[in-house]
């Protein structure tokens, strides 16, 4: 065999894993309601398909192949149980093998959502829940997982572990829940991606970012009737078009005004306006998400800082304030007032905000310190970005750039 | 699956509460939970100082007035309900009258594998 051939079967395999992985998994996990066993014989398929393909050349339908091969690993590990349980689990994989059995694909996409719905149900921990989707849907390693929420990868292991265990010992459903639930746990289930989402682009390395666009890719697919994902999807693609701007080769954050627009995606600030007319033409009215993502249009649309449509950034902000009353939410619209009426409005905005419900939040004193900088009183700004900086994350990039703001004074 | 529903007063909570027109009584709830045949059985039990604490030390017995733990909430009572899975018991316990006002804790019985 030359190491070509080698070489195109390797990626063969790689590329149906991560097309396959997710639906084949969760078929698995709603057969056996065992998740660990899901997992490890899915993984046991593809290491017979990297020793088998090579030799034999790839199989007709590879994702069958894949299938199969899991299954029986399944059956193979279930017979030597020997528990009542045991027995039934074989007795559902075998139905489903036979012929006549449900039609893959389908069942696939329906396999898919229930694992979503499940890693994101209410009754796990939110830590859980984020962990247990990037492990089971996204299929990232425990490993990878412990990396970005900075916990040793045994803690990772056991917070996996205890979620799981959770799922079985309370009997949380393995479904997509009913339609009297449907709008409260698809809102959770958005909650989750967003936190993903969050938590990777604050950072330099944006790994969690990437894995949350595909989640929201995948959940509009599996969903194309529910706004609020594509409002996601939509939020998502247009900050992450701004990814490669945000930092400097220092790893220090660029703020928006004088990032490099021309670098900015523009296939992904397509598909953020393509999601938005999706989401706007079902002629529903606005969520959370789709707001904030008109919001985020906005700054993609405009050729230039200056060239900002803050006036309808600020309608915006008071219709999410009315959706979503939030402090952090009123802070943006009042820096939104700031640069559509005049910094000294700014201020004025500013002043108006509830800020015992602000306090211990460094982007108060930042914006404060911002406009006093615009505005040339620089005693006052030195003053607002010494206070900033006092509660910014230290030594993150948000600190770095508060300094940097201070020294340029 | 069995979940033993604890029922349980928070003074802080039913401070807040705000009562609504589609809050249950106990006796609708009762009827509701009784005729779908959810509800294994329960009680209301007296309030914690009547409570009995016991423990044994070294072979000795240690009996103390009060409850095991000192705390704001306490437990009222409680309800051993069957249930298809945990999203039926939530919408079971959302509609108990100690909902609004005060919590309910849901816990699954230790039932063995298999």
């Amino acid at each position: 065999m030359t190491t070509d051939a080698h070489r195109a079967t390797t990626e063969a395999i790689t590329s149906v894993v991560a097309a396959e992985r997710t639906g084949m998994v969760a078929s698995l996990i709603r057969l056996t309601g065992d998740w660990d066993l899901a997992e490890d014989c899915f993984q046991d398929a593809v290491e017979k398909a990297l020793v088998h393909w090579p030799h034999e050349g790839l199989p007709r339908s590879p994702a069958s192949w894949l299938t199969t091969a899991a299954r029986n690993r399944a059956l193979d590990v279930l017979r030597r149980r020997q528990t009542e349980r045991a027995k039934l689990q074989q007795r559902a994989i075998m139905d489903e093998m036979g012929p006549g059995g449900a039609r893959q694909t389908d069942l696939y996409s329906d396999d898919r959502l229930r694992l979503i719905f499940t890693c994101c149900h209410p009754a796990l921990s939110i830590d859980g829940r984020v962990a247990l989707t990037l492990k089971t849907v996204t299929g990232l390693s425990t490993a990878e997982i412990a990396r970005a929420f900075l916990v040793s990868e045994p803690a990772m292991s056991q917070r996996l572990l205890r979620t799981k265990r959770k799922i079985s010992n309370a009997a949380i459903p393995y479904r997509v829940p009913p339609d009297e639930l449907l709008a409260e746990r698809t809102s959770g289930v958005l909650a989750v991606l967003y936190l993903i989402f969050n938590e990777g682009y604050g950072q330099h390395e944006d790994h969690l970012a990437v894995e949350a666009l595909r989640l929201a890719r995948l959940l509009v697919d599996l969903m194309p009737g529910e706004d609020e994902a594509r409002g996601l999807l939509a939020l998502v693609t247009f900050q992450m078009s701004r990814r490669s701007t945000r930092f400097d080769a220092h790893g220090d954050l660029v703020p928006m005004e004088e990032q490099d627009r021309r670098c900015w995606d523009a296939a992904l600030i397509e598909e953020g306006h393509w999601q938005l007319r999706r989401a706007v033409s079902s002629g529903r009215p606005p969520g959370p998400y789709r707001l904030q993502a008109q919001i985020a249009a906005c700054h993609a649309a405009a050729a230039a800082a200056e060239a900002t449509a803050w006036g309808t950034i600020v309608t915006l902000y008071d219709a999410l304030l009315a959706a979503q009353p939030s402090p952090v939410i009123a802070l943006n619209r009042a820096i939104a007032v700031g640069f559509r009426d005049g910094y000294e409005a700014g201020l004025a905005a500013l002043d108006t905000l509830d800020a015992k419900a602000l306090a211990g939040y460094y982007l108060l004193p930042a914006a404060r310190a911002d406009f006093l900088r615009r505005l040339g009183r620089t005693d006052k700004a030195r003053r607002a970005y010494l206070a900033a900086l006092h509660l910014a994350p230290i030594g993150q990039p948000e600190q770095r750039l508060l300094q940097r703001r201070l020294t340029e004074l | 699956m069995k979940y033993m529903m604890f029922v349980v007063v928070d003074p802080d909570a039913a401070a807040e509460a705000e009562p609504s027109e589609d809050d249950l009584t106990i006796e609708q709830w009762l009827a509701d939970v009784d005729g779908r045949g959810k509800r294994i059985t329960g009680d209301a039990l007296r309030p914690v100082s009547d409570a009995t604490t016991v423990r044994v030390s070294r072979g000795q017995v240690l009996v103390t007035d009060g409850p095991f733990t000192e705390s704001k909430e306490w437990i009222v009572g409680f309800d051993i309900l069957e249930c298809d899975n945990l999203d039926e018991a939530i919408a079971i316990a959302a509609r108990h009258p100690q909902a609004n006002g005060g919590k309910l804790e849901l816990r699954p019985f230790w039932t063995d594998e298999d």
